[in-house]
């Protein structure tokens, strides 16, 4: 649905139910993703409290940043992020906010293609990566990676509704096998019954204890800013102002509950149990690969799971990376950009560094693009009452905003800095680094605007 | 044809989420599991597409 309605308000005969968001959110957030990830909080040596209670509040706060952030934006103007970004900021400067969100998209979806593979591992034995791998691991895996890299690009590029369609009637069903997962592997844990889980859960599972080597340990609060910010980019960073600009009310942003508490929660605990039963069979194999914890506990039916969950979300992104470059490259056309992109992502999808280490990679996602979720926001609620004009690239005809461009790169410069050198971790800095961008375009805005002539539009202004 | 596959598409889910759960209880092996998992897939993506077929405005 986003791409109708590129260049004008989405009108009230487009608009969508409820109903729309809570499967739309429920499939795109239960992804091949998920199963490196719950993986990846037990090789963090996470405790059974941390993760449940971490995970509780973050995905929650998620929640209220798309429905009290995103979503009252979004109804609005009812624009896309990308036409909402070059009024305020003007052309060229959207150029360079596509480009990093095309390569983000690319990182993003070679790591779902990474998790497939692993899948076909299963049946041909090659070498599999293991946790701390970086590059190929040897011909097998190069040759699975590119066979569906190359599925996933000739598809994006050709025929997307066709998968759009698969994942939607996966959808259900991928949920119940992701459940699935959790009671087949409490199961081969010795639980028994429901009464069980927690005493279990603290012991043996997720017991808090000393990372695997070369991860860093998770806390609660490692767990709970993870889980609000692995998806920043769509709610504080406002990319999915393009998604809930068609949502008839502003409160629908709740929707996003499906998405967090099944996709961010359930997938997310399921696929950690059954990294710990792989552990507790042997406690030398460490490698988290989806195919086979799948397979072990589900049969063929859960290497399907791993395959259609990494296709089906590849695809859209790798789409959605074909679209931001193709902003770029206007004149290239869309098929031909896809297919580069694809030939890109599927490269990336070869090196498993970035699935090993997708934590640390999506949390960099999230920060990347947040002050512009931070330029987004206060030009809409806060130019008016600070004195400064909202939409300043569309009114004064400029094609780069100084104002938001610096507000951009001095908070990735400072996020930087205190990652680098102030000892914050990654998973941290974001929060500070949202209201550093706030203020940043607030004070450069009063300071650059210059007064322009009347009779420029005026634009979608706050009701 | 939609009632039957609307039937098999629900009796599909069915047959993915009550083995494992039969499994957890210890009522059924983990091969069984698999096994009934396997089949309930395979219906669930014969029947769910004529299922949404069906329910699509002409």
């Amino acid at each position: 649905m986003s791409n109708e309605y590129e260049r004008e308000p989405v009108p009230p005969e487009a608009q969508l139910g409820f109903g729309s968001f809570i499967g739309q959110y429920a499939g795109e957030h239960t992804a091949g993703t998920e199963l490196m990830i719950g993986p990846l909080f037990v090789a963090a040596g996470v405790s059974a409290v941390d993760l449940l209670g971490g995970l509780l509040v973050g995905n929650l706060l998620a929640v209220l940043s798309w429905t009290f952030l995103t979503a009252p934006i979004a109804t609005r103007a009812r624009l896309t992020l990308y036409y909402q970004l070059e009024r305020i900021c003007g052309r060229r400067l959207v150029t360079l906010y596509n480009l990093a969100n095309g390569l983000m998209f690319c990182l993003l979806a070679g790591s779902m293609i990474t998790v497939s593979a692993t899948a076909l591992g299963v049946w041909f034995g090659f070498a599999m990566p293991q946790l701390n791998d970086v590059y190929p691991t040897g011909l097998g895996w190069i040759l699975a990676v590119l066979a569906i890299g190359a599925m996933v690009t000739v598809v994006a590029a050709y025929g997307y509704e066709f998968v759009s369609r698969v994942a939607n009637i996966a959808a259900p069903w991928m949920v119940l096998v992701f459940i699935a997962f959790g009671l087949v592997g409490l199961r081969q844990m010795g639980v028994t019954s429901l009464a069980e889980f927690w005493p279990k859960a603290q012991s043996v599972i997720w017991t808090g204890g000393a990372p695997l080597p070369g991860q860093i340990k998770f806390t609660f609060w490692h767990i709970m800013f993870f889980a609000w910010f692995c998806n920043m980019a769509m709610h504080i960073g406002m990319a999915d102002l393009s998604v809930l600009r068609f949502a008839r009310r502003s409160w629908y942003g709740i929707s996003t509950a499906s998405g967090m508490f099944l996709g961010h929660y359930l997938a997310w605990v399921t696929a950690s149990i059954l990294y710990v039963v792989q552990l507790r069979a042997d406690p030398s194999n460490t490698a988290v690969l989806p195919g086979p914890l799948a397979y072990n506990a589900c049969g063929i039916a859960g290497v399907i799971c791993v395959i259609v969950a990494g296709w089906t979300t590849a695809n859209p992104t790798i789409y959605r990376a074909g679209l931001a470059f193709q902003a770029i490259m206007p004149r290239v056309s869309r098929y031909r950009v896809t297919m580069v992109t694809g030939a890109i992502t599927t490269i990336v999808g070869a090196f498993p560094a970035v699935a090993m280490q997708l934590l640390d990679f999506v949390a960099l996602y999230g920060m990347l693009l947040m002050p512009m979720g931070a330029v987004v926001f206060v030009d809409f609620w806060l130019s008016k009452r600070f004195g400064f004009q909202p939409n300043y690239a569309e009114r004064s005809g400029t094609d780069f905003n100084w104002a938001a461009g610096l507000t951009w790169f001095v908070t990735l410069a400072g996020c930087a800095l205190l990652v680098l050198r102030g000892g914050v971790q990654l998973y941290f800095v974001s929060l500070p680094g949202w209201f550093l961008a706030a203020i940043l375009y607030l004070a450069l805005s009063r300071l650059l605007q210059r007064p322009v002539a009347a009779g420029i539009p005026a634009g979608v202004q706050p009701l | 044809m939609t009632m039957a596959a609307r039937v098999l598409s629900w009796l599909a889910l069915a047959g993915t989420i009550v083995p494992p759960i039969l499994f957890f209880y210890d009522r059924v092996s983990l091969d069984q599991t698999k096994l009934w998992m396997l089949i309930a897939t395979v219906v669930w993506f014969a029947a769910a597409p004529l299922r949404d077929e069906s329910a699509r405005p002409e």
